[in-house]
């Protein structure tokens, strides 16, 4: 069975690494901690899952998993419409107040989705099941977490690549290395901002739309992805790819691993082996 | 002087006040005291917590847990102490970690911490009762049962003004400590890390003290808050309470002495507004907290008193002018 686990934490893990990602940008290029995060990744959900019951039973295969990136645009243009409005307002602002900003509007975010939603789930299993599964070593295994691998695979070379090479990424690194400097070099930094906040909510809302052909949107659903984003990032290390992904990894395979072995401490085993590193070495694995 | 007003005042409250609302002035009160000790910790020491709820649960869970496995020491004056000592071995394990770290490091760190008791409460389903959480009977009090007496008779009597001295008694300790030398030192940490610890302040000890205070404080007001509520549920460990905590604080002014008691009275009543008002609560206490963050940032009691401040440098202008 372990060949099973190892693939189930790697899907675990490329989920985790989608919304920590995200998280992880708009937390190094603003230093803002965003709190609605969750609330983006739910967007994300909900969107894809009802685009993908609207269109289900008219659509060719191909459109159904083009339909799922209509929730990262959502989470984008809600992102940028949080950023525009009042997240804009607060670089210059202390911590506490960042915080509760962005605790609000998670609040508002939740009963946002609750007005357009409605209480009920929304089941999108359509792209799952027409995928059916594969056999690998001996097992089977459905094709669809292996397609989530992949997306992931891609958004994070794209990611990666777009942060390293690209100008647009340099500059984006060069505010989060040092916002003054950048600001005296003569960067716009509200527009660089707005782009890389908008940038984080879409990957968030592309997990969420990843996330909904396995499990029905949900309210709530966006909660425990955000706490484990918060793992990944503290133990990753505040502001690195690469923490994200080690990150990521660590907490994919200790939840896969857990809930196999020991399924009544499954979580409590990921905080306290998050605990340890932070004892160990406490600017995380990676972190400056 | 004010304050033994304000306190003879408080004493009458049980006879102007309905049973309803006078239910919702004892949680005020409960999370009065919450605010005290969390604003130990966000304006004194200028440490964030995301996870106070913890120690809440801490309280809390310690009723809840008597109440079920020790019935014959379910006495008011065995439970009070008891949560104080639960609440404080919690904060000095997570408190340990945390102060390690600070600004949002500290935060998250924090937060992570309180799920994970979260996870712990919510998994351990034979112990602590999972989801449905953990009924609280009435305590009884140096000797004297009330059984047969109904909650709110119960609340709006003897409980009451047990509520009342612990929380002048809080009071009055917390302003002791914010004034004390220790009280002094933490806000020097607060100004200005590096030049607290060059003058001789043993930093990383001064805020875990400080955190198992504020712990303690906050355990307390989870104790007294059970037996207003009569239940309790792991959610009182997730992270969305502790926001919930952060936000009374900011709504009456952290950087006040008496913020966090405004502030959580304030609190009760516009949650449960916003609840009876519309089935969108959430939306209302988003909305409010976004507002309040842009334009009042030092919460109501700090705008009272800057306008107080700008009432008196105008009168003080005419004055002169004369």
């Amino acid at each position: 069975m372990w060949v099973v686990y190892t693939l189930n934490g790697l899907y675990f893990a490329a989920l985790l690494f989608l919304t920590s990602l995200g998280l992880n940008i708009i937390l190094g290029v603003m230093g803002i901690l965003n709190l609605a995060h969750g609330s983006l990744y739910a967007i994300g959900a909900f969107m894809a899952a009802w685009t993908v019951i609207q269109i289900v039973a008219k659509a060719p295969p191909f459109v159904l998993y083009l339909s799922l990136l209509s929730g990262l645009v959502l989470a984008g243009i809600v992102g940028f419409l949080m950023e525009k409005s009042f997240i804009r307002a607060m670089y210059k602002r202390t911590l506490e107040y960042q915080l509760l900003l962005t605790f609000g509007a998670l609040l508002l975010l939740e009963d946002v989705i609750k007005m357009i939603w409605g209480g009920q789930a929304y089941y999108a299993s359509a792209p799952f099941d027409l995928l059916g599964n594969v056999d690998i070593l001996g097992h089977v295994y459905p094709t669809y977490f292996l397609f989530v691998m992949l997306i992931t695979l891609l958004a994070g070379l794209f990611v990666w690549f777009f942060m390293g090479r690209t100008k647009l990424g340099i500059m984006l690194r060069a505010i989060s290395l040092d916002r003054e400097m950048a600001t005296g070099l003569g960067l716009d930094i509200g527009r660089l901002s707005t782009f890389a906040f908008v940038l984080g909510s879409g990957l968030a809302g592309l997990a969420g739309a990843l996330v909904v052909p396995t499990t029905p949107a949900l309210l709530g659903i966006g909660m425990e992805p955000l706490i484990l984003a918060f793992i990944v990032v503290v133990v990753g290390g505040l502001g690195s790819l690469k923490g994200a992904l080690v990150g990521a990894l660590l907490v994919g395979f200790t939840r896969s691993f857990g809930i196999a072995i020991l399924p009544e401490i499954e979580l409590p085993l990921l905080f306290l082996i998050a605990g340890i590193i932070l004892v160990v070495k406490p600017q995380g694995l990676f972190g400056r | 002087m004010v304050y033994v007003l304000i306190f003879i005042v408080l004493l009458f409250v049980p006879r102007l006040l309905s049973i309803h609302d006078l239910m919702l002035f004892e949680y005020g009160l409960t999370f009065a005291i919450v605010g005290l000790g969390f604003n130990l910790l966000l304006g004194y020491t200028g440490l964030l917590s995301f996870g106070h709820g913890a120690y809440f649960a801490a309280g809390a869970y310690t009723v809840g847990m008597i109440a079920k496995y020790l019935p014959e020491a379910y006495r008011l004056e065995i439970l009070i102490p008891a949560a104080l000592l639960f609440s404080l071995i919690l904060a000095v394990i997570f408190g340990f970690l945390c102060v390690r770290h600070t600004k949002i490091f500290f935060s998250i760190l924090a937060l992570s911490l309180s799920m994970l008791l979260y996870a712990l409460l919510f998994k351990l389903y034979h112990l602590t009762g999972g989801s449905d959480g953990l009924r609280i009977p009435l305590p009884s009090l140096l000797g004297i049962s009330f059984k047969g007496i109904r909650r709110p008779e119960f609340l709006s009597g003897t409980y009451y003004y047990v509520l009342l001295v612990l929380f002048a008694f809080s009071c009055v300790i917390m302003k002791g400590i914010v004034s004390s030398p220790f009280g002094k030192a933490l806000q020097a940490i607060r100004d200005n890390e590096v030049r607290a610890e060059l003058i001789g302040i043993r930093v990383r000890r001064y805020r875990l003290y400080a955190f198992c205070i504020s712990g303690m404080f906050v355990g307390l007001g989870g104790a007294l808050w059970t037996f207003v509520n009569g239940h309790v549920t792991a959610d009182l460990s997730h992270w969305v309470f502790s926001g919930e905590i952060v936000y009374m604080t900011l709504l009456g002014g952290f950087g006040i002495f008496e913020g966090p008691i405004i502030g959580a009275i304030l609190f009760t009543y516009l949650k449960l507004y916003a609840m009876g008002n519309t089935q969108y609560w959430m939306f209302v206490i988003g909305a409010t907290l976004i507002v309040l963050v842009m334009l009042l940032p030092n919460g109501v009691a700090g705008a009272f008193v800057s306008l107080f401040a700008k009432l008196k440098r105008r009168k003080a202008a005419e004055g002169s002018a004369c």
